[in-house]
C-alpha cells in the first residue's frame, strides 16, 4: 500500500458507536428472519456474526445497509439511521453475491461504483489505485471481470465495497466459494484493514474464520443472538475448562439416543459429543458404551472451539 | 448522478457485441427487406375510405351524385370539417382550398371537387373537352384510395360501361320512336367507336391520369408527394425502426433484471444513487441508444433508398427524440413488470409484435379497418409513424408535429412513472 493511500484510509476513533442495533425484528411473511437482535460495535473492532445458512446474518447485514426495512427496532450507523444519506456515506458493503458488472473490467467496475458514491477526479484515481493494490489486482485492472478467477472476483467484490473510504465495512460471507489460497489472501486483506482501525462486521459460517479475524463474535441462530463475546469467552462460558469428546458410532438407533442422554451428550445422527473435566474420564465413558452394545467407529478428544460452542448452544452442527 | 449510469451502460453495451450487432444490423436488414418488397406496392384490403366532397355546382345532378356517394358503404363522405367540441355551430363546408389543405395534412386521402356547370353535362360521353370535369385531389402515399374513389364515383353516377349503355339506349330509341337516318347512324357509330377506344385506352392506363375515367369525367391531381420518388421508404424506415427500437429498449432495460439478480442493484442502491436516479440514468441511456439507432436507420434509407434525409433534419430530430423517449420508457416499464429475463423476452416479443402490427409498423394503417385504425392510436408505433410521415412525406414544419410529440412525450412520462412505481419492489425488502 502506498503511504498516501494508507494515510487516506487511516481511521480516527469515532466519538459515537460505529453501529448500534436495538431490538431489531424482521419478518418475511410467516418467517421471522430477525427476532429481537441488539448489539453495539466498538470503534475499530472486527465483529463476527457466526451462524449457519438461514440464521438471519445476511438479513441483519442488509438491514444495516438500509436495504431491508425492519418491522421493529432501530439501527444507527455512527448515530444516523440506517439507509440515511449519512449512514450510506459511512458504510461500505461487500454483499455475499458477486455484485459486479461482468462486462466491465476490474478498474471500470471500481470507477463506476466510485462515481456512484460521488467520488470524482484525482480522489477517484487514488481510490481505484488503492483498491486494486489492496485486492492484489493491479495486474488485472484491465481484464474483464467475467474473465477473472473466482478468488479474484471475490477480491474485486470486496474492493468495490471499499471504494468509498467507508468507516464501517459490512462483509457478508466474503470467502464463499473460494479456494484456501484465495481465502488466505482475503484474510490478509481484512487484517490490513483492521491494522488501519477500520470497523468491520464479518459474517461467516466458518468458525476458523471467525476465530482468526474477529475480536468479538455473536453466534446467531434462528434470528437471535444466542451468545456474544470473544472466542475465549464463548468457549469458557459453555465449557469452562472441560474438554470435548466426540464419538462417532457405527450405527444409530434408540439405544444410542438413550445412552447419550444418560451421559448428557448431544447426539447428531450417529455422532455424539460429551464434555469431560479430565482426559481420564474418557475411559469410563467408553466402557459404558461397550456395555450398552454400541460399536465405536471414531473418537477424538480436543479442546472445545466455536463449533463445539455452537453445537452446545443450539444442539446442531454449524454447517447444518 | 445520471452521467455515471450512462457511462457504465455504454461500456457494458460495447462489450456485448452480439447485442450491439443486433441493435443496428438487424433493423437495417429488416427495413431493407420490407422496403424492397413493399416499397412500390400497397395492400389489397378495402377499408372505408374517407373522402371530402366539395359541391361547387349546387345543382340537382351534383346533389344526387353526393347523395349516391354518401349511400355507399365503402365511403365516409365529408362535406364539412368535424364540429369542434362544445360548439353547436356547424363548421363551414369545405372549399377547394380547405379540401386540398386537408388532403395535404393527411386528414383524408382523397377530395372530390364537383365544379360549377357539372349539372349541365353530368354524363361524359366521349371527348367533350368543354364538359366540366370533377377534380380528384389525392395523396399519392395512398395508392389504393384514389382508385377506390374513382370506381365508386362511376358506380354512384351509374355504371362503368357508357358505350354499352348508349348503344342500348339507341336501340330502344329506334324501336319506339323510329329508325335513325343513315347520316345519324354513321355519326353515332363513330361516337360509339371513339367511346370504346377511350374505354380501352383507360383500361391500360394507370389510374390518376386526366381524361375520361368512366361515365363521369374525372381529373386526378396529386397534392402530396407528387415530387417524391417513393412514398413507402420513409414509412418503412419509421415503421420498422420503431418496432426494433421497442425490442432494443426492452432488452436494454432488462439490464435492471440482470443487476437485480447479480446483487449489483443492491450495491448501487446502497450508494448515493437513488432508484429514481438509477431509472432516470437508464432511461437517458436507452433514449440516446434508440435515437442513434433511428439515425442509422434513416441514414441507411438515404444511402440506399434515396430517402430525402438531409432536408428534414429538424423534424427528424424532434420526432426521433420523442419516439426514442417513449420507447425507452416503454422498455423500462416492461423490465419493471417482469421478474426474469425470460419473462421479459416473452412479454416484450408479444407486446411489441402486436403493437407493431396494430400500430402500422408492418403495413400502413390506412389499409386497416376503421376499428383497427383507432386501436392503433393506443400504440407508440402509430404516433411515431404519423409524425415521421408528416416530416418526410408531407413536408410539414416542426410546429405541425406537436400532437405526435405531445402524445409520445406524455406517454413516455406516464410509462416512466409507472415503471418507477413498480420498481419499488427492488428498493427495500
Amino acid at each position: 500500500m502506498t503511504s498516501l493511500s494508507a494515510a487516506a484510509l487511516l481511521i480516527d476513533p469515532p466519538a459515537v458507536s460505529p453501529l448500534k442495533v436495538d431490538s431489531l425484528v424482521k419478518r418475511f411473511g410467516t418467517v421471522t428472519a430477525i427476532e429481537g437482535i441488539s448489539l453495539e460495535l466498538r470503534p475499530g473492532e472486527c465483529f463476527g456474526l457466526l451462524g449457519p445458512n438461514g440464521a438471519g446474518k445476511s438479513t441483519l447485514i442488509r438491514t444495516i445497509a438500509g436495504r431491508v426495512i425492519p418491522d421493529a427496532g432501530r439501527v444507527a450507523v455512527f448515530g444516523s439511521a440506517a439507509g440515511s444519506r449519512e449512514a450510506r456515506a459511512a458504510l461500505g458493503w461487500v454483499p455475499q453475491d458477486l455484485a459486479l458488472y461482468p462486462r466491465l473490467s476490474a478498474e471500470e467496475n471500481l470507477r463506476s461504483f466510485g462515481r456512484y458514491n460521488g467520488i470524482r477526479g484525482k480522489a477517484l484515481d487514488d481510490s481505484v489505485s488503492w483498491c486494486l493494490h489492496w485486492a492484489a489486482l493491479e495486474d488485472r485492472a484491465g481484464h474483464l471481470t467475467r474473465t477473472l478467477s473466482g478468488g479474484m472476483k471475490r477480491r474485486l467484490n470486496m474492493a468495490a465495497g471499499l471504494i468509498c473510504h467507508p468507516r464501517l465495512v459490512l462483509m457478508d460471507e466474503p470467502t464463499v466459494g473460494v479456494d484456501p489460497q484465495s481465502r488466505n489472501r482475503i484474510f490478509e486483506m481484512i487484517e490490513a484493514l483492521r491494522a488501519q482501525g477500520m470497523t468491520v462486521i464479518y459474517t461467516t459460517h466458518y468458525m476458523e474464520e471467525a476465530e482468526r479475524l474477529c475480536d468479538r463474535i455473536a453466534i446467531v441462530d434462528h434470528g437471535r443472538i444466542v451468545a456474544l463475546g470473544t472466542a475465549e469467552e464463548l468457549v469458557r462460558a459453555s465449557f469452562n475448562s472441560r474438554s470435548v469428546v466426540a464419538i462417532r458410532f457405527a450405527g444409530a438407533g434408540d439405544g444410542l439416543t438413550a445412552w447419550a442422554g444418560q451421559h448428557s451428550g448431544r447426539l447428531t445422527g450417529s455422532a455424539a459429543q460429551f464434555t469431560v473435566e479430565h482426559p481420564g474420564d474418557v475411559g469410563p465413558l467408553l466402557d459404558s458404551a461397550a456395555q450398552a452394545g454400541l460399536e465405536i467407529a471414531d473418537l477424538a478428544l480436543r479442546k472445545p472451539n466455536l463449533e463445539s460452542v455452537f453445537l452446545h448452544l443450539t444442539g446442531k452442527e454449524l454447517r447444518d | 448522478m445520471i452521467l455515471p449510469i450512462v457511462r457504465t451502460a455504454v461500456i457494458a453495451l460495447r462489450r456485448d457485441r452480439a447485442a450491439l450487432a443486433l441493435s443496428f444490423v438487424l433493423p437495417v436488414a429488416f427495413f431493407s427487406i420490407f422496403a424492397s418488397i413493399f416499397g412500390r406496392s400497397g395492400g389489397n384490403s378495402t377499408p372505408k375510405i374517407a373522402v371530402i366532397v366539395v359541391d361547387q355546382d349546387r345543382s340537382q345532378a351534383s346533389s344526387d351524385l353526393l347523395k349516391a356517394l354518401e349511400r355507399d358503404g365503402s365511403l365516409e363522405v365529408r362535406t364539412a370539417p368535424p364540429a369542434k367540441k362544445n360548439s353547436k355551430e356547424r363548421p363551414a363546408d369545405y372549399t377547394s382550398a380547405t379540401a386540398e389543405a386537408a388532403v395535404k395534412a393527411g386528414d383524408v386521402p382523397v377530395a372530390l371537387i364537383v365544379p360549377s356547370g357539372f349539372g349541365a353535362h353530368p354524363i361524359s360521353f366521349g371527348n367533350d373537352s368543354n364538359a366540366p370535369q370533377i377534380e380528384m385531389l389525392n395523396d399519392s402515399s395512398d395508392p389504393i384510395a384514389p382508385q377506390m374513389v374513382t370506381g365508386l364515383l362511376q358506380k354512384a353516377a351509374m355504371t362503368a360501361m357508357p358505350a354499352v349503355m348508349a348503344e342500348q339506349g339507341m336501340k330502344y330509341t329506334e324501336r319506339y320512336i323510329g329508325a335513325f337516318t343513315a347520316e345519324q347512324r354513321k355519326q353515332m357509330n363513330a361516337n360509339l367507336e371513339a367511346m370504346r377506344q377511350i374505354e380501352e385506352r383507360n383500361s391500360t392506363q394507370e389510374q390518376g391520369t386526366s381524361g375520361f375515367g368512366g361515365i363521369v369525367a374525372v381529373h386526378a391531381r396529386p397534392v402530396v408527394g407528387e415530387n417524391k420518388n417513393n412514398p413507402m421508404i420513409s414509412f418503412y424506415a419509421a415503421g420498422i425502426g420503431v418496432m426494433f427500437l421497442l425490442f432494443t429498449a426492452s432488452g436494454s432495460a432488462g439490464s435492471l433484471l440482470d443487476e437485480a439478480e447479480s446483487g449489483a442493484l443492491d450495491r448501487v442502491l446502497s450508494s448515493r444513487i437513488t432508484m429514481t436516479g438509477l431509472l432516470a440514468g437508464k432511461l437517458t441511456f436507452n433514449t440516446l441508444l434508440a435515437f442513434v439507432q433511428l439515425t442509422v436507420m434513416f441514414l441507411w434509407g438515404r444511402a440506399v433508398f434515396k430517402l430525402d434525409f438531409f432536408n428534414h433534419i429538424p423534424g427528424f430530430v424532434v420526432m426521433g427524440l420523442s419516439t426514442a423517449f417513449a420507447v425507452a420508457a416503454f422498455g423500462m416499464l416492461l423490465a419493471s413488470v417482469c421478474h426474469t429475463r425470460a419473462q421479459l423476452g416473452a412479454l416484450s416479443t408479444l407486446l411489441i409484435l402486436v403493437m407493431s402490427a396494430v400500430g402500422g409498423s408492418m403495413f400502413p394503417r390506412y389499409f386497416m379497418p376503421q376499428a383497427m385504425q383507432k386501436a392503433g392510436l393506443w400504440t407508440i408505433n402509430a404516433w411515431a409513424i404519423d409524425g415521421f410521415t408528416k416530416v418526410f412525406w408531407r413536408d410539414q414544419p416542426v410546429s405541425a408535429l406537436w400532437p405526435q410529440v405531445a402524445v409520445l412525450v406524455a406517454s413516455g412520462a406516464v410509462l416512466f412513472v409507472l415503471a418507477r412505481r413498480l420498481a419499488r419492489r427492488w428498493e427495500y425488502a
